[in-house]
């Protein structure tokens, strides 16, 4: 029910867009090489969904493949964080110096290095998700309720077995930081595209960003519109996997929780 | 059906030594110089309005960092108490993941050890959680997740149990019946019990200090006859408290 209501509300959305679209269209009448109509990008989109498909497949192999990548050094700085203090010490001004500087700034660098192909775009894109996702982690590890780390605390005293830091990530605050690496995560999935376009827009051989920038040069605004509705789509289905996925991975932290009160009754 | 409690059999359970306690925050200082002696295998209730510090006190037991918290703590048999607490807080801290027979051999996934789950089946039986084992804790009522946290304290099986207002969030027929079930599992065990509900104290305290004033300082109440838990129907249980009440109010207008 729910499901439908928010289809129905989305539904909603973009048809009033697309209304305010053909109404500024047939209001102003702009030359079709400033501001295409509704009509002219779906025709696009359709006579050039080969072409489109092809770039779209690589911009989102390179948003994909950056997700992951940029996940799983999140996950390692973030966890590298929180078990050392002097690996807390090294690392976390190496992540917020790779936030400080502009993505902008270091692409032409990244693709001087490593090529027009995918790797520079995959780079980039896992730099961007990097951050959010090692700092929602990290944070979200050194939140855990401090009534719990006391019970882990008076549990584990006294105890020499080797490993009890990872026994107690792997059983207590990695479980209990997974709706905040959910967050960064639901971050990263939403700028991922940032990176694989910027990373296109430097030097690419394609992509969506490159399809944008080669229509933009042909003056052929419509297909650059359709290109920026496809990128559009695919932010929002990858955010909706994510999305997704972490409330399968969390049922028990429903995303209400955090209205509801949190006190014992 | 009985369970086996392991090691921490009555008469094994050491008496704590606290000497020197003091909780201070700059200027302001909770209490200071406190010596106490938790007797051995015997319930201790430490009883106090809230805010004057019965949970630093806990912690220090604990062995707990706490802020602004000093004192020393040592057991009367010479070996350290580290290993041989188990804490039970007003929040059952239950891990919302996690299905109850999970929660219960917390403790033994933290150490590394094989865990016991047929241990933690028995003792969830016991107290009446043995068709929950395979929840998780939202789908349990107040009650049932104090009961299950109670699980997870016993299948510690130390001989040093701290409880921290350990039912002050439930309601009083629930908080009735689980105060009697946890005076049985726990006879025999050196026990700290801090609560500020009177009643509690004269119903489960082998013993009942009572920590008030600023700085507060401790006084010593004397129980009825009888052992925990005590029924708080008998004529002297109502005595008791009525003369507890009076102290507490004495001491609150003196202080």
């Amino acid at each position: 029910m729910k499901g439908v209501r928010s289809v129905i509300a989305a539904f909603g959305a973009s048809l009033a867009l697309l209304v305010l679209w053909q109404g500024l269209i047939l209001l102003l009448a702009p030359p079709p090489f400033i501001l295409p109509g509704p009509a002219a990008v779906a025709r696009r989109l359709w006579t050039d969904r080969a072409l489109l498909l092809d770039h779209g497949l690589i911009t989102l192999t390179e948003i994909g493949l950056g997700l992951a990548i940029g996940t799983m050094l999140g996950i390692g700085a973030a966890t590298a964080i929180a078990a050392s203090r002097r690996l807390r010490r090294v690392l976390l001004p190496l992540v917020i110096a790779s936030q400080a500087i502009p993505v902008f700034a270091i692409a032409p660098l990244l693709v001087l290095w490593l090529g027009y192909g995918m790797a520079s775009k995959i780079a980039m894109a896992s730099i961007i998700i990097f951050f959010p996702v090692t700092i929602a982690l990290a944070d979200g590890i050194a939140r855990l309720e401090p009534g719990l780390a006391d019970l882990a605390r008076v549990m584990t005293g006294g105890v020499a077995r080797p490993g009890r830091r990872w026994r107690l990530l792997r059983h207590l605050y990695g479980p209990a930081a997974l709706p905040a690496l959910g967050s960064g995560l639901r971050i990263a999935a939403a700028v991922a595209p940032i990176g694989a376009v910027v990373g296109e827009w430097v030097g690419s051989a394609g992509g969506l960003g490159w399809l944008m920038l080669q229509a933009n040069a042909r003056a052929k605004i419509d297909l650059m519109f359709a290109a920026l509705i496809l990128l559009a789509v695919i932010a929002l289905l990858l955010y909706r996997l994510v999305d997704g996925a972490m409330a399968r991975a969390t049922p028990w932290a429903r995303p209400t929780d955090f209205l509801k009160e949190s006190d014992p009754t | 059906m009985t369970v086996p409690d392991g090691p921490a059999a009555a008469g094994r359970s050491p008496s704590i030594v606290i000497s020197g306690a003091s909780l201070r925050f700059g200027a302001l200082c909770h209490f200071a110089g406190l010596d106490l002696t938790l007797e051995g295998g015997r319930t201790t209730c430490l009883l106090g309005p809230s805010g004057i510090g019965k949970t630093s006190l806990l912690k220090l037991v604990a062995g707990l960092p706490a802020a602004g918290l000093a004192g020393s703590v040592s057991a009367d048999d010479g070996a350290p108490l580290a290993g041989r607490i188990a804490m039970m807080a007003q929040r059952d801290h239950l891990l919302p993941w996690a299905r109850l027979i999970e929660n219960t051999v917390l403790g033994a996934r933290l150490r590394g050890e094989t865990p016991d789950l047929a241990r933690a089946r028995a003792l969830l039986t016991r107290l009446g959680l043995g068709e929950a084992t395979h929840l998780r804790p939202d789908a349990l009522s107040g009650g049932m997740r104090q009961r299950a946290a109670l699980a997870r304290t016993l299948y510690e099986d130390r001989p040093v149990i701290l409880m921290d207002e350990p039912f002050s969030a439930l309601d009083a027929v629930t908080r009735h019946r689980l105060q009697g079930e946890t005076a049985r599992t726990l006879s025999g065990r050196t026990v700290l019990l801090v609560t500020h509900d009177p009643a509690e104290a004269l119903r489960l305290g082998d013993r009942i200090l009572v920590l008030i004033g600023g700085p507060a300082t401790l006084h010593e109440v004397a129980v009825p006859d009888g052992p925990v838990p005590r029924d708080p129907t008998r004529p002297e249980f109502g005595a008791a408290l009525s003369r507890l009440f009076d102290r507490l109010a004495a001491d609150g207008a003196a202080a």
